[in-house]
């Protein structure tokens, strides 16, 4: 079979064109790794066959912890035998990203001396991805990576690896500091992190603006996202140089805003505050004139997640605003009472988002002793089957008259 | 325990930050004034100090080896003082306070083969799971089809020449490890086979109550085949969706006549002019043909040109067919509308056209 011959003919025709090839980097990685050179051969046999040869299964860790490796398995480790185990390794990102070439080698080397050679930069939720080594290399990484400073991330029902936008580091938008932000919540819930005790994963992610470069809104159990409360600044000089320049001001900036609440008459730029709704459109096409206000914040939602199980949710407002200064303890009390309730109430594999689908925002909040507000809401209910609690029985009135005197 | 374990360190999380920031970037730390593309790729960020970064952004395969890294790391070390960047839609980010290594900077990228763009309005790189390269539910491969596209699309990359952002991500399946149903465009790995159960290892290795209760349409029902405890499951409830796969093994759903892949359009996840929407359905599926997916390739750039030319600018592809409305947009595609369109899983009512607002 020519997958087993070590020839590749379907894979190889990736290897070409403008966009860097992943083919390529296998084959990089299989000069030096006969796992990657099994999992090239593999890989050939699912272009042929149409079909994945992976199993899941079997759980493997490093001591001490129940999340951050993957355990995987080829289902045809006969032809393959260096793919035969090959797990997954979720180490944990630095915030926003950000990397010395000093760290990045240090990364390689051990992933060199123990794995495949072949990683994600970056997972899904944001993890360092080593992609590909055995059980017994399980112990000696994580020593290693720890002595070079890094730990692993989360998988299974934990919180996972919190990510966050670039934030201030490089952002003139970032209305509060994401990258301490998802720092100080990856440290305060190590624990929660590493050992996996909630009915489903519990993700954070931290944006900077509504711009929301982590796509927190869908992504996230708990969406963090930067927003100000005072109104936008405005330098009118600066409007003036982009109309110059030929920006059509009235049709590109007042006619996308989707509150219409712009006004350029040529010199002045006015904006009605109490109608903008901090969409980031004006600012984005003009950085260099509009900047959001002053008193920021962030806006707290939450539930958001993929299909699985019960279908795709977008989180929704919880908190719309909150001042965000370390050391977050307003934040943190929250989330520990959200915690709580869906660890006690929650059912297995119940995102917390579904876990409010089932018993009702209304009696989350109750739960969570947080106050209804209409901002939490697109609109109040239309739907007139409300599930009163309590009802009056004959008699009960009076007493209650009783009580208010 | 052994000695070796209590030396063990453990929950020290990810490095600090700080460490790996630019000088220039820690002197300037939330206070950057502006910034501007310069060019495809480019962009200058000026500070409150009129310190200015240039940031150079290139594309990456996210299935990276060690080698490639070690590569960029060189680069780093010459051109940006050894400090570099990954952006939430992995690309790489070389972080420069001399702007005369911006263009030897690029030279050296594209010498390697790595495209410099997705800044600004452009497609940026496509988010991606892992499909057939290390997953067990995939319908299909997430790298193959994400460099087909990208193949295609890569002069949007390297230019600016769309009316506004475009956003595309890969899922190999419906657990969507990735933002995939809020893109302009979404690649959605399908499974169209109900569950093959391998009834003479089911119970062994799974717990039949929760592979029962797994099921969001209750369509899985405990049973006996041949003396032995295993499941059912009623075909006509089946979605597809495998969530019983992912608690049980013995539940096969990938099936090489009946994987393919999906399209999605019109989401998004900012804020920008309109609310943050969901993908909705535009082609329910194509098969899948390695190594090009010429039709999924052909979808997609489709979509792209159709949007290029009539969305007005800044507006995403939602928007777009927010406006111009989807019996248009079904229309202008010459994509056929049929029944799987129409939704009829929970809170389907809430899609139905409910007012006699039409477009002819
Ligand atoms: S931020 Fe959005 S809503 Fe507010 S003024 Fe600008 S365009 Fe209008
Ligand atoms: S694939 Fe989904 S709908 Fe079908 S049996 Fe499994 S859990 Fe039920």
């Amino acid at each position: 079979m020519s997958n087993t011959s070590g020839k590749t003919p379907k894979l190889d025709k990736l290897d070409k064109g403008p966009w860097p090839s992943f083919v390529k980097e296998i084959k990089r990685a299989a000069e030096k790794s006969p796992m990657s050179k099994d999992l090239l051969g593999q890989l050939e046999l699912s272009y042929e066959e149409k079909i994945g040869h992976w199993k899941h299964g079997g759980i493997v860790g490093v001591f001490g912890y129940g999340g951050g490796v993957i355990g995987r398995y080829s289902d045809v480790p006969d032809k393959f035998p260096n793919v035969a185990h090959f797990h997954t390794m979720r180490v944990n990102m630095p915030s926003a990203w950000f990397y010395s070439t000093e760290a990045l080698r240090k990364l390689c080397d051990i992933w060199e001396k123990h794995g495949s050679g072949l990683l994600n930069m970056h997972g899904s939720t944001g993890d360092i991805i080593f992609l590909g080594t055995v059980t017994d290399k399980l112990e000696p990484i994580f020593a290693e990576l720890t002595e070079a400073g890094f730990d692993l991330g989360g998988s299974g029902s934990d919180v996972r690896t919190p990510s966050c936008c670039v934030g201030p580091a490089r952002c003139e938008w970032a209305c509060y500091d994401t990258l301490n932000l998802c720092y100080d919540l990856t440290m305060h819930y190590q624990d929660e992190l590493h050992r996996p005790a909630f009915p489903y994963k519990f993700k954070f992610k931290c944006a900077g603006c509504p711009n929301d470069c982590v796509a927190s809104v869908a992504r996230a159990d708990m969406s963090i996202i930067g927003t100000w409360k005072d109104g936008i600044q405005i330098d009118n000089g600066a409007v003036k140089e982009y109309a110059d320049k030929g920006m059509n001001i009235q049709k590109d900036v007042c006619g996308n805003c989707p509150a219409k609440c712009m006004e350029w008459d040529g010199s002045t730029m006015a904006i009605d505050n109490s109608l903008c709704r901090r969409c980031m459109h004006c600012i984005n096409v003009m950085p260099k004139a509009l900047r959001p206000g002053k008193e920021r914040g962030a806006c707290i939602m939450i539930g958001s997640k993929a299909p699985i199980v019960e279908g795709a949710l977008l989180s929704s407002v919880l908190v719309p605003f909150m001042k965000m200064e370390p050391p977050y303890e307003e934040l943190k009390d929250l989330v520990e009472k959200m915690h709580d309730i869906w660890c006690e109430e929650g059912k297995n594999r119940e995102r917390i988002g579904e876990f409010i689908q089932r018993v009702g925002l209304g009696n989350f909040l109750e739960a969570i002793e947080v106050e209804p507000s209409p901002y939490m809401v697109e609109h109040p209910r239309d739907n007139p089957y409300v599930f009163y609690e309590e009802y009056f029985e004959e008699g009960d009135e009076d007493e209650g008259e009783e009580e208010d005197e | 325990m052994s000695q070796d374990a209590k030396k063990r360190v453990t929950d020290i999380g990810p490095p600090h930050y700080e460490k790996f920031l630019p000088e220039m970037v820690k002197k300037n730390y939330g206070k950057w004034l502006y910034h501007e593309i310069l060019k495809p790729g480019v962009m200058v960020h000026v500070a409150e100090s009129g310190d200015k970064l240039f940031t150079v952004r290139t594309g990456n395969p996210r299935l990276v080896s060690i080698h490639t890294i070690r590569d960029m790391c060189t680069l780093a070390d010459k051109y940006s003082n050894g400090n570099l960047r990954f952006t939430s839609r992995n690309n790489i980010e070389f972080l420069l306070t001399d702007e005369a290594n911006i263009d030897p900077l690029i030279a050296d990228l594209k010498a390697m083969g790595f495209p410099v763009g997705g800044i600004g309005n452009a497609i940026s790189n496509i988010v991606h799971t892992q499909g057939w390269v290390h997953c067990h539910s995939a319908a299909t491969d997430a790298s193959g089809i994400v460099k087909n596209v990208m193949d295609a699309l890569c002069d949007k990359f390297e230019s600016m020449s769309l009316p506004g952002k475009l956003r595309i991500a890969l899922a190999c399946c419906l657990n969507m490890c990735g933002a995939v149903h809020c893109s302009d465009i979404a690649i959605l790995g399908v499974h169209r086979r109900p569950p093959r159960i391998n009834h003479g290892i089911l119970s062994n290795i799974c717990e039949i109550p929760s592979v029962v209760a797994s099921c969001p349409t209750a369509a899985i029902r405990p049973t006996t085949v041949n003396g032995k405890q295993s499941v059912e499951v009623n075909e006509d409830q089946c979605m597809f969706c495998a969530n019983c796969f992912t608690v049980c093994p013995a539940m096969t759903l990938s099936d090489p006549l009946n994987d393919g892949v999906s399209i999605w359009v019109g989401g998004k996840v900012s804020n920008a002019r309109h609310e943050p929407m969901f993908s909705k359905l535009a082609v329910p599926f194509i098969p899948n043909n390695p190594p090009y997916w010429p039709e999924v390739v052909e979808t997609v750039s489709k979509l792209v040109e159709l949007w290029a030319a009539n969305a007005h600018k800044y507006e995403r592809m939602g928007e777009w067919i927010e406006r111009i409305g989807w019996p248009r947009f079904f229309e202008l595609t010459g994509i056929e509308f049929q029944k799987e369109h129409i939704d009829d899983f929970k809170h389907a009512g809430l899609s139905f056209k409910r007012s006699a607002h039409l477009r002819f």
